[in-house]
């Protein structure tokens, strides 16, 4: 018997991180965040609001031991201990199942929040698009949320749908942005309506003979159209920015600014991290209100 | 905060827009909507908490239907929910 080797193209690196040249010992309170989504697991790790170490794992069936797994790899290497953390607070999708929380908060107000702490107070329209979902939010100058819209009934414009395309045009899912980019006509979308009809159609345009990069670059430009659909919506003001998993794909955000006509500003920490980093922020808050300090 | 729940579709933008700094989360528009479409939660979007009112999960995706015997096509339309709320913290999109 032969053994077929496979690749999965959908699956993206799980990585940890540490903050170099801090020290958690002098800090006055420690706080976590995790955000346990539909596809990836965030945990951040911040002393004094600051943030120190976070890492990023797929989501298990069990979001409870993913949420544990998680948090303490973000504080692996960093001689911190779970019993270390003043307080922790859970979000995303699956923020009832983190055991250790002693608070849950929507990922909209942490991502509103962490989008705040990454790209500074200027911040007005968040798009955070997620594993299985895609949102729209409009913040004021403290990072406070004023209207949010959450995508409809399919996973057409999300991560999640990236990861099957990957799948289907055998391209790891890290280089899909670069191949989309290399066109020289932007070809018409596909349809953008599920994830399957466009996968169904990204195939029949394969088997018309298109190129991998072009069938790429009708993708991201589906997905790109059903996203602005989403922000208009709730209206765009400057500053706009992106955060979750997709936010790192440039083919999506550079067809998205393409579209509105205003560009995203760049982000000093990974945006992925930006609803657990949201959360420990607002456990530092709530821990502070426990120790009566606000 | 304004909280959209609904959807778009080739037909038309459908949502229930929930004033959340309005909302006082006192139940009136759950017990006056004859489709069980309003439920009230906790408000988790700040770290205040406090009751408010929202879109059952189950209906947000169907809401074109659930609220047409509330949307005639002539005459007077009267929104139970719209109707109740006192802080007037609820709209409809369409």
């Amino acid at each position: 018997m032969t053994e077929v080797k496979t690749v999965e193209y959908w699956r993206w690196p799980e990585y940890r991180h540490t903050i170099p040249g801090k020290d958690w010992h002098n800090a006055k309170s420690i706080t976590a965040g995790v955000d346990i989504g539909s596809v990836g697991s965030k945990a951040a790790v911040m002393l004094d609001g600051e943030l120190y170490a976070f890492a990023i794992t797929r989501t298990g069936g069990v979001s409870e031991a993913t949420a544990v797994k998680v948090t303490n790899w973000a504080l692996e290497g960093t001689g911190l201990q779970m019993a270390n953390i003043n307080y922790v607070v859970g979000t995303g999708y699956g923020r009832v199942n983190v055991p250790f929380a002693k608070k849950t908060i929507t990922e909209i107000a942490c991502h509103a929040r962490g989008a705040h702490y990454i790209y500074g107070p200027t911040v007005r329209t968040v798009l955070d698009i997620g594993g299985q979902d895609c949102k729209a939010i409009r913040c004021d100058e403290k990072g406070k949320v004023l209207s949010f819209l959450m995508n409809d009934k399919c996973a057409a414009g999300t991560g999640r749908g990236l990861e099957v395309f990957a799948d289907l045009i055998r391209v790891p899912m890290l280089e899909l942005d670069k191949v989309s980019l290399n066109v020289e006509q932007e070809p018409p979308p596909v349809s953008n309506t599920c994830v399957i009809f466009a996968k169904a159609e990204s195939l029949a345009l394969l088997r018309q003979g298109w190129s991998k990069e072009k069938v790429a670059a009708a993708y991201h430009a589906a997905m790109a159209d059903r996203i602005v659909d989403l922000l208009t919506r709730v209206g765009v003001e400057k500053d706009f920015v992106a955060t979750g998993g997709v936010a790192k794909n440039a083919g999506i955000i550079l067809r998205v600014e393409r579209l509105l006509g205003i560009k995203a500003l760049k982000p000093r920490i990974d945006p992925i991290t930006a609803g657990a980093i949201g959360a420990a922020l607002f456990a530092q808050a709530l821990h502070e209100k426990e120790l009566g300090l606000r | 905060m304004l909280a959209h729940y609904g959807y778009k579709d080739g037909s038309g933008d459908y949502f229930i827009i929930i004033d959340t700094d309005k909302c006082n989360g006192c139940g009136k528009c759950v017990e006056a909507c004859p489709h069980q479409v309003l439920e009230i939660v906790l408000n988790d979007y700040d770290i205040e908490g406090g009751n408010m009112a929202s879109v059952r999960e189950e209906q947000r995706k169907k809401i074109k239907y659930a609220c047409a015997p509330c949307k005639p096509v002539s005459g007077e339309r009267k929104m139970p929910c719209i109707l109740v709320c006192e802080p007037k913290a609820i709209t409809h999109s369409w």
